[in-house]
């Protein structure tokens, strides 16, 4: 009995006192990344107050300037500020991230759920699933907005859809393999409400993959989106966003660069900020990566 | 030349830091004679498999360090080894078998190629000489026609074909050190006697010496010639096994050795309370239909009677695949039964539809195998045990008051209740588990192998709480174990089952001494260590 009483004491991990110091100290480059993501969200939020104009209002006398002091990157081919565009840029690439990011993961769970705790739903809504998978997503997306109409609401479902069956897999594999683990079926022996059920047991095992999962939606979503303005078929003309300042600039590459050159490197950097992010988030929370000791004693 | 096959001295192998304790294993002498079986037996923690490893030279990288003393393989010291000579004495001079065969063999090559693969490293001979060698080899462990065998997969082996592929790896050039690291604790009882057979058998022919790792005094008296007894990184005793295991000198072996339950119960008084709970034909089948209605359809278990009564306890036991644990989920109603009545009392719960069954459900309750995963790791342990009272209504300081008291009852602390599960030990999360089922008040505790993971000394524990909250709360306690030591100490009654079907059912003590059917008399002639005597005042 002795053995048993004397309970261990309680293992001292820094991780769980101050997680984000611990998580930046290990993680230096995530470090950075964050810092770089959280500038371009207080940008996007800031937005008016940033020494900015209107990014839609033409100037046709003052087209084409070098930066300046009153057009920090210089203007484009209609005289618009770049710097603003940019700026205002950023909220239509973040929203959509989010929004994409968000409508997904909601999404996706909600369907893996009913469909493996529905049995004769489960064949049907996965080969759906397969069927989405197998058609590109942006080629998907080209044909949902052609369908509906530019509005930013058409172009974030058009981009949620394809990304919804992956959600869909990795939510339905976390939890058939959950539901088996001893202390689910204690749960249902000691008569736990199945949507108790989920929510307590199940769906926490879901949360650490989603999260990754959803840093690498909105890094995608981001480039689904700017490749539809680019294209035409995304953010309606009049708006800034990244990929139709792109698109118009093309143009005139040869003689102003940087009017294509500043968005890009505006959504290559959040990109890769986004995703980098997200890679320590996976080495983070994913136990098989973040503790490789133990065990062998 | 020294007959000499193995001499560890003075091994010292530091922890990580922030470990429980400052070194794995600490000025650790063993040596080990050709042709001869060393046993280390220790509980987990005790440093048993560190050493091992450490003379394959298979420590984790970084984490565990040797820092003193010298490991001897044949006058060679493998710590000071490169690289290239260990993988060079890996498989020629000393080689392993694991306890998992299920993981230990790849899973995409034949078995035959993953003994020529050994053959193909470590000699020049060619494929037609390798071949050969390693047919004889698996002639050696006695597999049944080693041709087709030869190119099977391992997942068309069964647990025991695959240890002995494992042991016709490893033996296959001839080392002079065999290390078995717990070989048999993943088998059934009846393969584990074939294998603790062929080991002996292949030594002795061979003159390997073999270092056994094992938890199991069992096995200890079935196989070894010397003992050497480990705890918490330490050696505490040592000597010819005999002599350990009839005149233990260290409490603690001496506490081990009395922790291992007999195999000669005592008769008891048939319990006359009334029937809790009671089976009728039950059946379950399992990929019966399929879309086409041709799926291999597995009849887990068949026409299973059974009756426990309040204040009994009804041990089901058999080997794996016998259907014993799939009875048990019926019961609980964690699988649907294909046809027959569960009835508690006198509600036939079959099959009642989750809606009607919940009421009932709080009168069976189940302790699981695996004390790591019948736990939700993300919620306290108070959540857990609270979880059933609240679902049905009990207010939440109520159910909590209550959870203090069980706490106690259980031998933990009341405090345990806002710990999370990490941070007990698997008898301790054992008793949790048993707190969790008590909770709801039940007629029927359901204990699935809930020992089976636990070390000796702590199973003897948990087996005393169940027995103890049994008598306390006048359970009927249904007890599913392979093991059928456990099964002789706790059972009043006694069922054995075999590929679903119950073979012979009766009082404890008439199965155990005068069994009727001969899968019975298999299981316990392979028992290991019936010829002992544990369980006699020691």
């Amino acid at each position: 009995m002795a053995r048993a009483q004397t309970l261990p004491e309680e293992p001292v991990r820094a991780a769980r006192r101050a997680p984000v110091l611990a998580f930046v100290r290990r993680y230096p480059v995530a470090g950075l990344a964050a810092l770089i993501l959280g500038l371009i969200v207080l940008a996007a939020l800031l937005a008016p107050v940033l020494w900015t104009v209107d990014p839609k209002a033409l100037a046709p006398t003052q087209r084409m300037r070098m930066p300046s002091a009153a057009h920090w990157f210089g203007t484009d081919q209609f005289g618009r500020d770049v710097w603003s565009r940019v700026v205002y840029g950023a909220q239509v690439s973040l929203i959509v991230a989010l929004a994409v990011a968000t409508i997904s993961v909601i999404a996706g769970t909600l369907i893996a759920v009913v469909s493996t705790y529905i049995r004769w739903l489960d064949g049907l809504v996965m080969r759906i699933m397969d069927g989405l998978m197998a058609i590109p997503g942006i080629l998907l997306a080209i044909a949902l907005v052609s369908l509906s109409g530019a509005s930013r609401l058409t172009v974030i479902m058009a981009i949620t859809i394809p990304e919804i069956p992956r959600v869909v897999r990795l939510v339905r594999s976390v939890v058939l393999s959950v539901r088996e683990e001893p202390y689910v079926e204690a749960a249902i022996s000691v008569g736990t409400p199945l949507p108790q059920l989920l929510w307590r047991h199940v769906l926490p095992n879901c949360v650490p993959p989603l999260i990754v999962q959803a840093t690498y939606i909105a890094a995608s979503a981001m480039l689904t989106e700017a490749i539809l303005s680019f294209l035409g078929a995304g953010t309606p003309p009049e708006f800034p966003s990244w990929g139709n300042m792109m698109a118009e600039g093309r143009t005139f590459f040869p003689i102003a660069p940087r009017i294509v050159l500043i968005p890009g490197v505006a959504l290559a950097l959040t990109i890769l900020a986004v995703n980098v992010l997200g890679d320590a988030l996976r080495d983070r929370l994913d136990p098989k990566l973040a503790k490789r000791t133990g065990g062998l004693r | 030349m020294t007959d000499l096959a193995l001499d560890v001295r003075g091994l010292t192998v530091r922890l990580p830091a922030g470990a429980d304790r400052a070194h794995a294993v600490e000025e650790v002498s063993i040596q080990v004679r050709r042709g001869e079986i060393v046993c280390i037996v220790g509980e987990s923690g005790s440093g048993k498999s560190v050493t091992a490893f450490t003379v394959m030279g298979l420590l984790p990288k970084g984490d565990l360090v040797p820092t003193a003393g010298e490991v001897l393989l044949e006058g060679e010291d493998v710590l000071k080894a490169a690289p290239a000579r260990l993988r060079e004495l890996r498989g020629t001079r000393m080689a392993m078998i694991f306890q998992e065969p299920m993981t230990a063999l790849n899973p995409v090559v034949t078995v035959g190629d993953q003994i020529d693969e050994v053959l193909r490293i470590h000699t020049s001979l060619g494929p037609a000489e390798r071949r050969a060698k390693a047919l004889d080899i698996m002639g050696a462990i006695r597999l049944p026609d080693p041709e087709r065998i030869y190119a099977s997969y391992p997942h068309q082996l069964s647990g025991g074909q695959r240890q002995r592929i494992m042991i016709a790896a490893a033996m296959v050039l001839d080392p002079h050190l065999l290390i078995a690291d717990e070989p048999t604790t993943a088998l059934d009882v009846t393969t584990q006697a074939q294998i603790l057979a062929l080991i002996r058998d292949l030594q002795a022919r061979r003159g390997t010496g073999v270092l056994f790792i094992t938890h199991d005094f069992g096995v200890v008296a079935e196989i070894a010639d010397r003992v050497v007894v480990m705890q918490r990184g330490r050696v505490v005793e040592e000597g010819p096994a005999e002599e350990v295991l009839r005149r233990p000198r260290h409490d603690y072996t001496r506490m081990l050795i009395g922790a291992v339950p007999g195999l000669d119960p005592e008769p008891r008084e048939p319990v006359a309370g009334p029937v809790a709970l009671e089976t009728q034909a039950l059946d379950k089948t399992y990929g019966a239909g399929g879309l086409f209605g041709r799926g291999r359809v597995v009849r887990a278990a068949t026409d299973v009677h059974l009756q426990v009564r309040r204040g009994e306890t009804l041990g089901i036991v058999g080997e794996s695949g016998s259907g014993k644990t799939t009875v048990a989920r019926c019961i609980a109603r964690l699988v649907d039964p294909t046809s027959g009545a569960i009835r508690l009392g006198d509600v036939d719960i079959a099959r009642l539809p989750e809606r009607r069954l919940r009421p009932h459900r709080r009168r069976v309750q189940i302790v699981f195998q695996d004390p790591y995963r019948s736990l939700n790791p993300r919620r306290t342990v108070g959540a857990s045990v609270i979880e059933g009272p609240m679902n049905f209504g009990l207010a939440r300081d109520a159910a909590l008051a209550r959870a203090r008291q069980l706490m106690e009852l259980v031998g933990l602390s009341p405090d345990a209740l806002e710990r999370y599960p990490h941070q007990f030990s698997g008898g301790q999360r054992q008793r949790i588990a048993i707190a969790r089922a008590l909770a709801m008040e039940p007629e029927i505790l359901i204990a699935d192998e809930a020992v089976s993971a636990l070390d000796v000394s702590v199973q003897a524990q948990v087996l005393d709480l169940l027995d103890d909250v049994k008598r306390r709360f006048d359970l009927a306690l249904l007890f599913i174990t392979h093991d059928l030591r456990v099964a002789a100490q706790i059972c009043d009654r006694i069922m054995v089952m075999e590929r679903g079907l119950v073979v012979e059912a009766g009082p404890t003590h008439r199965v155990f001494t005068a069994p009727e059917h001969p899968y019975t008399r298999a299981l316990l002639a392979a028992a290991p260590g019936r010829g002992f005597g544990f369980g006699r005042a020691a």
